[in-house]
């Protein structure tokens, strides 16, 4: 409800004068759907740490899985309007001297195959580490460590020039969405209400799982993976299950992160990237799914702020927010709420 | 191919020279010439106004002189950095200045000022007298008093042997007492007989040269496997190729291997500290880096604190870093980590953390740039076993440096109260504390001599990488691999792992590119962990189920 009332209020607030006192420019609406695709990544972390205790430290691999597959598809959108003008090749392949389109670029011209790639790659990268990982009963500290080593290879594979996906750079200089033109304001806001649309639309999902058998299977694995598994539940095809349905929306929020900054490069893929989500989660509240929403959206609005007005205390800050909300906060902002909330209500 | 075209150049010009000086003014060439020097004067004379024998009599006398700057004046005659000055018709050095030539006395003491090239005569060379000169200045050199002098003198003859007399090399050899020149010219004496005109003597030579792996050598043996007019000797030479490049990819090899437990040294120190916290207290400090850096930087401000000894400076850094790791180790542990045991993920998010206090910290406070940290003499150089496989010191110093850390550790472990205490701890805390350990204090004091370690550690990369904030983010992935692959709470696994990643890198690297080859060992240590998920090494026992 509230989510909706945002929407609602920022799109007016958009579409207002420039001159008007609660006109939102453009530059903000972009930075707020940022945040709001940041936000979807949050859900899908928390679908799988808050309820189902797997604590991942490589999701923004999936993040950024997503927004390579939208990316090849709006480098594919440049067509010839790239600097070289070459209709064939993007200009980063021109410029290594490639002859011919690598084969995994296929296919990346039709927005369809493009949007099940975008579910499908990491959808396919959860499945197949999570069914390694769960049945070798990999877990706990374990698998956070090797979720972040898959990361960082994928880091080190998507930087190196030989991979055809931009290298160093990533991928740039996009042009167009599906025939829209991506500086246009109206784009952005368009872009900007299908993020929150898409954050409404898993926030929904991810409640309705969690209300489900399925859901309350998950916070059994969560608190008591061995006796759920005595009981006879089958505890690794739960865990993935939700894993790879947690790397698919991961990959969702990083398809429609990529058109709103204009840019995907290997740096998505680093170590921190992830575990600043993971902190996102904590700050907001592990294990409700609202407390990750908000969790995303006020660090990362105090990122903005704090680069903007204090850029060295930035880290200063978000490692006493680390430190304190693991002490003083196991719950989160999201906890401290229903901690207050219930002292009111019961005197 | 530069110097054949330059003396060409050379060649033409002294031409014109004679032409234009021979028609202008005759009486200038036949002038006496004047060095300001008594002992040189009648020699250049002879030199300038001779013809042949007498010109080449002239270098002899020249070079038989008892003084220190002949070699000097020798190869200023061949290189054409002595000219006739000719309104003065003194013989003075040159050097090329713009347009004009730059003038100093024969003694080098005084300047003359500057001239054209119009009063400058070059002395006349042809390319007999240049080789003359070459042999004389090299024969100078191999009857030097200092041995890298007669060594170079040596080295450049390698290129001719021919030219060498072979009486003068048996005089040589008979005298010399430096066993790097006497393996030089030993190896000059095997040159110049593989290019002996009978065969028996080339298959001697050769015979000599098996042994030696340089290039210069493995080039000469292939010569003599094309070119030779002898089948007899391309076949022998031929036998030796082969068996010279078996040895070759030997040493190769052994580089190899050394290259990889250089790295597996570097991976073992970085994950050590690691080891002791992670494996003791099940405690994942993601600042681990973080105090490798702190560690590293403790090197560079012994540095700055006293520049003028290098290798104290190095060598108390190491204390230092540990007791300044440490403490900070500790302090992290008495007010964060004893908060969160048992609760793993939680300990991983807050030292998180942690890293990035301490990384802005030394941003703001020290520099966002790479800081210098300078080597030690005795850490620079390299250990030549032989011309194929030569070892750098300071990989070799931080090789010795990680097992040294590794056995002290090993001993305190085992040897000590404390390491008694903390392998108690870690087994079974509950039994340990029912026992009398006080196992809080056993934390601080593990988790403070990882950090500790990792301080040391810092010491060590500080010598081999460069030294910036982000030094620590580089290790902390790789040390974390290090210590899931050789099973937690095992120093032994730890060691063995980290060698066995570093050489498996190296391995990989030729023929996979650096980048690659990393994410291959990364692919490698995901698929590991499924099939062994408690390492190499696992504990065994109670603790394991908890």
């Amino acid at each position: 409800m509230v989510l909706v009332s945002v929407l609602i209020a920022v799109s007016v607030g958009n579409q207002l004068p420039s001159s008007h006192s609660l006109h939102i420019s453009s530059y903000w609406v972009s930075l707020l759907g940022k945040y709001l695709t940041y936000a979807i990544l949050a859900v899908s972390v928390d679908l799988i740490w808050g309820y189902l205790g797997i604590l991942s430290l490589g999701h923004a691999a999936f993040f950024a899985l997503g927004g390579y597959a939208m990316g090849m598809h709006l480098m594919r959108q440049i067509g010839d309007r790239g600097v070289y003008g070459n209709a064939e090749l993007p200009d980063f392949m021109v410029f290594l001297n490639w002859q011919e389109l690598p084969w995994y670029w296929l296919g990346f011209d039709n927005f369809a195959f493009t949007a099940l790639m975008i579910l499908l790659v990491p959808g396919l990268l959860a499945f197949v580490f999570g069914w390694f990982a769960f049945r070798s009963r990999v877990n706990g500290v374990y698998l956070s460590i090797i979720t972040q080593a898959m990361t960082y290879a994928l880091m080190l594979a998507f930087f190196r020039n030989e991979l055809g996906l931009g290298g160093n750079n990533g991928l740039t200089d996009f042009k167009e969405l599906l025939g829209f033109d991506l500086r246009s304001d109206t784009v952005r806001l368009g872009l900007f209400i299908a993020s929150g649309v898409a954050l409404l639309l898993t926030y929904l999902l991810c409640d309705l799982i969690l209300r489900s058998r399925l859901g309350k299977l998950a916070v059994a694995i969560r608190d008591a993976e061995d006796r759920t598994r005595f009981l006879g539940y089958h505890v690794d095809t739960v865990k993935l299950m939700l894993f790879t349905l947690s790397a698919m929306i991961a990959g969702l929020a990083g398809a429609l992160y990529v058109p709103q900054v204009g840019i995907i490069n290997p740096g998505e893929f680093a170590p921190l990237n992830s575990i600043e989500v993971v902190v996102w989660v904590a700050i907001g509240g592990r294990g409700t799914l609202y407390g990750a929403v908000l969790g995303a959206l006020s660090v990362n609005y105090a990122k903005t702020w704090f680069t903007g007005a204090y850029p060295e205390a930035w880290l200063f800050a978000l490692g006493l927010l680390f430190v304190v909300v693991t002490l003083a906060l196991p719950k989160g902002v999201a906890g401290l709420l229903k901690r207050s909330s219930a002292s009111t209500t019961q005197p | 191919m530069l110097c054949r075209s330059r003396s060409i150049l050379v060649k033409t010009f002294n031409l014109c020279l004679l032409i234009t000086t021979g028609l202008l003014s005759p009486s200038l060439v036949l002038a006496a010439v004047n060095t300001g020097d008594t002992q040189l004067d009648p020699l250049f004379s002879q030199f300038v106004e001779g013809k042949g024998q007498a010109r080449t009599d002239a270098l002899d006398s020249l070079a038989s002189l008892q003084r220190d700057d002949v070699r000097a004046i020798l190869s200023g005659i061949l290189n054409n950095e002595l000219m006739l000055h000719k309104p003065t018709s003194t013989v003075v050095w040159v050097s090329k200045q713009g347009r004009e030539y730059a003038l100093q006395s024969m003694d080098r003491n005084s300047d003359l000022g500057v001239a054209g090239k119009r009063d400058l005569k070059r002395l006349k060379l042809n390319n007999q007298l240049r080789r003359y000169l070459r042999n004389l200045i090299a024969g100078l050199g191999l009857r030097s008093t200092i041995a890298s002098e007669r060594l170079t003198a040596v080295t450049a003859l390698m290129d001719q042997p021919a030219n060498v007399e072979s009486s003068l090399l048996n005089d040589l050899l008979s005298v010399e007492t430096d066993p790097s020149v006497r393996s030089a010219l030993n190896l000059l004496q095997a040159y110049k007989q593989t290019s002996s005109a009978t065969t028996q003597e080339r298959l001697q030579g050769l015979e000599r040269l098996r042994s030696d792996l340089s290039s210069t050598t493995r080039n000469r043996i292939n010569e003599l496997v094309h070119n030779d007019p002898d089948k007899q000797v391309q076949d022998a030479a031929l036998a030796v190729q082969l068996e010279q490049n078996d040895k070759v990819r030997l040493y190769q090899h052994a580089e190899t291997l050394f290259f990889g437990l250089s790295l597996g040294s570097v991976l073992v120190l970085a994950a050590i500290g690691l080891a002791i916290s992670f494996g003791v207290m099940g405690v994942i400090n993601m600042a681990h880096g973080e105090l490798i850096m702190l560690g590293a930087y403790c090197t560079w401000a012994m540095q700055q604190l006293m520049p003028q000894a290098l290798t104290a400076s190095l060598l108390l850094s190491i204390p230092v870093a540990f007791i300044l790791t440490g403490l900070i180790g500790i302090i992290i542990e008495r007010t964060v980590i004893r908060f969160l045991y048992g609760r793993a993920l939680e300990t991983l998010l807050a030292t998180f953390g942690i890293s990035l206090i301490l990384q802005q910290l030394v941003r703001t406070f020290v520099s966002p740039q790479n800081v210098p940290v300078s080597n030690p003499s005795f850490m620079s150089g390299v250990l030549e076993i032989n011309s194929v496989l030569s070892l750098t010191y300071n990989r070799l110093y931080i090789l010795g440096f990680c097992l040294a850390v590794f056995s002290i550790l090993l001993v305190v472990l085992k040897h000590t109260r404390f390491g008694l205490e903390v392998r108690a701890v870690s087994q079974n805390r509950a039994m340990a504390r029912a026992l009398g350990v006080r196992s809080s204090r056993i934390d601080s004091l593990t988790f403070g001599l990882g950090a500790g370690i990792a301080g040391i550690a810092g010491v060590a990369l500080s010598q081999l990488t460069n030294v910036g904030p982000n030094l620590g983010q580089a290790y902390i992935v790789d040390s974390f691999m290090v210590v899931v692959f050789g099973g937690v709470g095992n120093l032994w696994g730890t060691l063995i792992s980290g060698m066995t990643l570093g050489i498996a890198n190296k391995l990989m690297e030729p023929w996979a590119g650096a980048i690659l080859a990393k994410i291959f060992v990364l692919v490698f240590l995901i698929m590991f962990i499924q099939f062994r998920p408690r390492g190499l090494f696992p504990q065994r026992g109670r603790a394991v189920e908890s």
